[in-house]
């Protein structure tokens, strides 16, 4: 939430800065640091690492080794899970869901932040300031009167209604990150542009949008993480059981099968691995996007 | 008319997502504030009055609630400083730093509900980290971590340190490699040691980006943590974990009482707000950048 003049910084520089051995320090300093980062990185993946191994443990196997490797390695509660859970129904709700928010979220905000970045009019600096404040609105201050208003207008217990809601949510970073992205876009291209008679949409349609590649990426990476894993929202609209998304079902799952822990990772280990998947191939667009959404 | 529809295409294009935010932020708190403000009188009609303020204000649970987000604010100093440390460690060229980048920020893109899920079993009665404590002969120390009042929210405030550390790790790493190399020679050939040169050159340059992670993680302590508490203790035991988001959602939903619901609304929606505005305010002062 910087200067909001200066073009955006979408790209990272490449490497940590080489300094000197000196610098880096002896062998038992750098030891020192590799013996902590391991020791960090332990504790980042071991969670992981124990949802994955539990899934794949008969329960029997489980009550006396929690620690050990899945001998013998089952696939039963993977299976049992997608039989008996509704997981892949909840995983297609929330791909449609994650889908058609961002598509439309990010549609009306570029129209919205191309108005603010490239038009003259009385109010627009107010309209950007509104954003910053919106940005951080809780989604729980919001959720009761959005409800008796789904209630009237019989959204309520349709993803339609749902998707209507993030759409609102995901608006004020969409359009705050795109305002200072265009803004860093070069200015001869608009003037070239609207000296050859090129109407304002024309300019945002075949100059501004195909040279904004980059802010398109952070949005997506951004905002589908956000709609991906919210579940205050999803658990207060969905109730029926086949249109719930992958979170909210998620707690629900657990609430079945409560007691039989290596079923559960199973599910959660179903639900997670598209993100865990997308992150491994697109790891770059995650972390530069996280960044470059976050240093706005 | 050519110079009309100049002036009016700005709003035209401002329109879609007008509609959106007046949908999802403007009438809901227009109606939040106005519930809030409604107290049934005797004659069973509705006048304006602070009465659900007051009931707000007498009751223990709102103060609890209260009180536990407040102690979840102390596990931002912890993260920053955590984070800060780790990246200052992967910013000076550690062999193999690339891959512990990648797999610190890894718990960042894990949904909450499935990381509190899991945690739910590590800090188990039996669980993991209980285990570890009974091998390691501090049986004593076990407990069950997230049924205990005293426990639970230090342990759902470890949980989100731990998630939310990897997005402050690459956020400072970033930061740190977009800063100008030579200062930093220069502060090494001027024989500046390893804190000298972290604490004099590196720290001020980086206060912005270390600035703006800590607001946004004091708000995230204040209005983003209803999944953590939701998944995994339900608020409980009792009240102990419960915070101002489950408990507005308890009263939305479960107590079916609108106008308290909307009184602890409009607390929230003030206290992050407060935070934001002072947040715009630090920033006018001239600041390098982020």
């Amino acid at each position: 939430m910087s200067d909001t003049t200066r073009p955006t910084p979408l790209r990272l520089p490449g490497r940590p800065v080489e300094l000197s051995t000196r610098r880096g320090g002896g062998w038992p300093l750098l030891l020192l640091k590799q013996v902590i980062l391991l020791l960090f990185s332990l504790l980042a993946i071991y969670p992981i690492y124990y949802m994955v191994i539990t899934a794949f443990k008969t329960q029997e196997n489980w009550l006396h080794n929690q620690f050990g490797l899945p001998i013998p390695f089952t696939m039963q509660n993977i299976n049992q899970a997608l039989d008996q859970g509704r997981l892949l129904v909840w995983l297609r709700n929330s791909v449609v869901v994650t889908v058609s928010a961002i598509f439309l979220s990010t549609l009306v905000s570029t129209l919205a932040a191309y108005a603010i970045a490239r038009m003259r009019f009385p109010g627009r600096g107010a309209y950007l300031n509104a954003m910053i404040i919106l940005m951080v609105i809780p989604p729980a201050v919001i959720i009761l009167p959005l409800f008796v208003l789904m209630v009237q207008i019989d959204l309520v217990n349709t993803q339609p209604g749902l998707i209507l809601i993030y759409i609102g949510m995901l608006i004020p970073f969409s359009v705050y990150l795109l305002v200072s992205f265009f803004r860093g876009l070069p200015v001869e291209l608009f003037d070239a542009a609207a000296i050859d008679g090129c109407s304002n949409f024309g300019i945002l349609w075949r100059i501004v949008v195909p040279l904004s590649s980059p802010a398109f990426v952070t949005l997506i990476v951004v905002n589908a993480l956000w709609v991906w894993n919210e579940l205050l929202i999803a658990l207060v609209f969905l109730q029926s059981e086949e249109l719930k998304t992958l979170m909210p079902g998620l707690t629900l799952f657990r609430g079945h099968f409560q007691v039989n822990e290596p079923l559960i990772m199973a599910g959660t280990l179903i639900a997670t691995l598209p993100m865990i998947i997308l992150y491994l191939f697109g790891q770059r667009f995650f972390i530069e996007g996280l960044v470059a959404g976050a240093v706005k | 008319m050519a110079n009309l529809t100049r002036r009016l295409e700005p709003y035209l294009y401002l329109t879609p997502a007008s509609l959106f935010l007046l949908l999802v932020f403007v009438y809901p708190i227009v109606q939040i504030v106005r519930t809030s403000l409604l107290v049934t009188n005797a004659e069973g009609g509705k006048t304006l009055g602070l009465g659900n303020y007051s009931l707000v204000a007498k009751d223990p649970v709102f103060w609890q609630a209260a009180a536990n987000n407040g102690k979840l604010l102390f596990a931002v100093p912890i993260m920053t400083l955590l984070a800060l440390f780790i990246a200052l460690l992967l910013f000076e060229r550690v062999r193999g730093w690339k891959i512990y980048r990648s797999v610190l920020f890894l718990p960042y893109i894990i949904a909450v509900p499935v990381v509190a899920t899991t945690f739910v079993y590590l800090l188990g009665l039996n669980g993991i980290l209980n285990t570890l404590l009974r091998l390691a002969g501090l049986g004593f120390l076990a407990k069950d971590w997230l049924g205990s009042a005293v426990w639970v929210i230090p342990s759902i405030g470890a949980v989100i340190v731990y998630r939310e550390f990897g997005f402050g790790l690459v956020l400072f790493l970033a930061r740190l490699m977009s800063l100008d190399k030579e200062i930093l020679e220069a502060a090494e050939i001027d024989g500046a040691n390893w804190w000298q040169t972290h604490w004099f050159v590196t720290l001020p340059q980086m206060s912005a980006v270390i600035e703006f992670f800590i607001v946004v993680e004091l708000i995230t302590m204040l209005s983003w943590v209803f999944a953590y508490v939701y998944t995994m203790t339900g608020g409980g035991p009792g009240f102990a974990s419960t915070i101002m988001e489950f408990y507005i959602w308890k009263h939305a939903f479960a107590f079916r009482s609108p106008g308290i619901a909307s009184a602890l609304a409009v607390i929230l929606l003030a206290s992050t707000t407060l935070l934001i505005v002072l947040q715009l305010r630090l920033r006018r002062q001239p600041l390098e950048q982020v």
